[in-house]
């Protein structure tokens, strides 16, 4: 069991190692507590490593092919057979950056989980959802096949729901998991319809073999409509974003910034179904404007929905339906120019600021959303009125909670200015309005979080709450987003043409995608 | 037999109890069956561990959820469907060790479940497959165990309300 074997193989270890631990733990609970802990922990740092290392090989490499049960793992068409039928994993660029997002995030949650819900009853179930949330994120991820990607959206949505009802004694956890259950199998039906008309069509399922063949017949744009309009409500973009606040808020705090991950999972396909899927064959124009407008009203209506709220996770929540609008924007343009002249420009450029921003705000909404279940750990309220002074007794959670304000508002040398910078300067040149809009949110949204601070950390003690730090896990598990912070922050270009330009790549370059497992284009 | 399910006044009545006490093993065997011939009829694990599960769900009709919870309890359950889970995910990874892929199909050949069936259509032959009849019996376990269990957690709850 060589390097070289695990590389080759990652793909399907990355599933499948989560997938059995999340099996076992129930039976390891049973067992002994603390050893579940342990095993929990383990199995997430184990995944993490196998990322880096399969995210490295493929960022200094090229694409990662995986064709389950075939006697070899890049042999995806079998001899008997024309087209791709085995299930095809393809770790592109793209996958192995959304992969990375989605372990470490995981990773950081696990070790917050193990003091946040210490109290709770459950827990065995408890760790094998988050697993399986894992599972669902890295199967969308890496997936190549749309079935697949069907089936690992609903195992994604069915662990999430029953995780945002885990405290289930808050009558309102209960409503927001309800509501996330149902806007996600509407999600998820109208994802099986569209998947129908692609099948029916054209007997494939593999989405690179797919792509080679796909007209933009009036049931191809029947389908890319469902495909658009499911993913971009589970992805939380105005107007399909009424779930976000509700169940963001009630949900654990660990689960809420897995959430985020999860939300990002599904905008992830979502630009793999534009680009890798469809690509050139549809209407660039006008498929990006209508997502650049997806990206505006969820910017501008997120940020403003946020500065009235009174909760903590709720004005938090908001905040992430407004980021999502950056991304939307970021990679709006690029589908917009996909095909021009300007695409290699700014376009490319564009591309990469939304494609950074999915990963910044993974790591600073996710640090947010831990921070606000550090406040509500201690003194067991969201309401942002009935809270003040933390500061002196929380430090290590104020500097956290500085840290990701700081960054999710735009404010250099945070990360989120780098990415942030890149959309407006590459926006500008298709509309200056664009540009002045994110602008615009973008000071909003420090307004927003300077409230936050001064009536959650400022002022005199408070006096009926326990003082003192949170739990050293929950200190690590913040630690992990914050160091990731600072170093996207101080190494942005680095991190540009290391990690996030071959991510754009791979989203840009549809014939290399196909190429890739059907054969030249 | 008499004894003991009069013992208890939850249920339906003793008729009912002594019936379904008889016909439980029968549909046990039918969901056996179902799950069995998966590979090669209609049917497999998920319909076959549904009508097991709807044996148990049966039993819970007629002997009453606590009753039921005593003989198998939801604990027991929930052990029985993560053992399927983790069967399933197991011969799945062995075709690492066995063969070249994760789930390949490495018992092809083999003496259980390896025999290559002649080509054209014949009364199906059990011993075929590979390590789908085994994948089959994992998913069926796995609903047999899930699936009581979510009925049996729902009737307890709905005992306590009343």
């Amino acid at each position: 069991m060589n390097v070289d074997w695990l590389l080759t193989h990652s793909p399907a270890l990355l599933i499948a190692i989560p997938l059995l631990a999340a099996f076992l733990t129930p039976v390891i609970d049973r067992i002994n507590k603390k050893a579940r802990d342990a095993f929990v922990i383990i199995v997430l740092i184990i995944a993490e490593i196998i990322m880096i290392a399969l995210a490295w090989d493929v960022f200094t490499g090229s694409a990662h092919i995986y064709t389950m049960g075939a006697s070899n793992p890049t042999a995806t068409i079998p001899s008997q057979a024309a087209v791709p039928i085995r299930i095809v994993l393809e770790v592109d660029g793209m996958g192995a950056f959304m992969g990375l997002i989605s372990t470490t995030v995981s990773l950081a949650a696990g070790f917050y989980s193990l003091a946040f819900v210490k109290k709770e009853t459950g827990q065995g179930r408890y760790y094998t959802l988050l697993l399986l949330m894992l599972v669902g994120m890295l199967g969308m991820e890496f997936t190549g096949d749309i079935f697949n990607l069907f089936v690992f959206l609903e195992v994604l949505s069915m662990a999430s729901a029953a995780l945002i009802a885990y405290r289930f004694y808050y009558g309102d956890a209960v409503e927001g998991a309800f509501k996330y259950c149902v806007v996600s199998s509407l999600g998820a039906l109208m994802v099986l319809f569209a998947i129908g008309l692609l099948y029916g069509q054209y007997d494939l399922l593999n989405m690179a073999a797919l792509a080679k063949v796909i007209e933009y017949t009036t049931l191809d744009k029947i389908a890319l409509v469902l495909l658009i309009a499911a993913f971009a409500m589970k992805c939380g973009a105005v107007p399909m974003h009424m779930w976000t606040p509700d169940s963001y808020t009630v949900a654990p705090a660990p689960i809420t910034a897995m959430l985020v991950a999860a939300s990002q999972a599904s905008l992830y396909a979502l630009f793999r179904i534009c680009f890798s899927l469809y690509g050139l064959t549809l209407d660039v124009t006008t498929v990006g404007i209508i997502i650049i407008a997806l990206g505006l009203l969820s910017m501008f209506v997120g940020v403003t929905m946020a500065l009235p709220q009174k909760d903590i996770k709720r004005l938090m929540s908001y905040h992430a339906v407004s980021q999502t609008g950056y991304m939307l924007l970021g990679v709006g343009v690029g589908l917009y120019l996909l095909g021009k002249s300007d695409f290699d420009t700014y376009g490319m450029a564009a591309m990469e600021g939304g494609i950074f921003h999915i990963i910044n705000h993974a790591l600073y909404k996710g640090l947010l959303f831990l921070t606000a279940g550090a406040i509500f750990y201690k003194v067991k309220t969201r309401n942002l009125n009935e809270m003040g002074g933390l500061a002196h007794s929380m430090k290590f959670t104020t500097i956290f909670f500085m840290i990701g304000a700081l960054a999710i508002a735009g404010i250099p040398p945070f990360n989120g200015f780098a990415s942030k910078l890149l959309i407006y300067e590459s926006a500008y040149h298709v509309s200056p309005i664009l540009s002045i809009i994110a602008m615009l949110v973008s000071i909003i949204t420090l307004a927003s979080f300077v409230k936050v601070f001064h009536s959650a950390f400022m002022g005199p003690p408070m006096e009926n709450a326990e003082a003192g730090e949170v739990p050293k896990s929950m200190i690590i598990g913040m630690a992990i987003l914050t160091v990731g912070i600072i170093l996207f922050g101080l190494f942005p270009g680095w991190v540009v043409s290391n990690i996030v330009h071959p991510a754009a790549q791979a989203l840009a370059a549809q014939a290399g995608y196909i190429g890739s497992v059907a054969g030249g284009a | 037999m008499s004894e003991k399910t009069n013992g208890n006044s939850e249920g339906l009545s003793p008729i009912v109890k002594v019936i379904s006490g008889m016909i439980f093993p029968f549909i046990m065997i039918f969901s056996f069956y179902v799950i069995m011939h998966g590979h090669l009829t209609p049917g497999g694990g998920f319909q076959g561990g549904a009508i097991g599960a709807s044996a148990i769900v049966m039993l819970i009709v007629a002997f009453g959820a606590r009753h039921t919870e005593k003989r198998a309890g939801e604990e027991k359950l929930s052990l029985f469907e993560s053992i399927g889970g983790t069967l399933f995910i197991l011969v799945a990874i062995l075709g690492f060790i066995m063969a070249a892929t994760f789930m390949s199909n490495f018992l092809v050949g083999s003496a259980i479940f390896g025999e290559i069936p002649p080509f054209g259509s014949n009364p199906g032959i059990l011993n075929t497959g590979g390590i789908l009849p085994i994948l089959n019996f994992a998913v069926g376990m796995k609903v047999i165990g899930g699936l009581s269990a979510v009925v049996l957690a729902m009737a307890l709850v709905s005992k306590e309300d009343d």
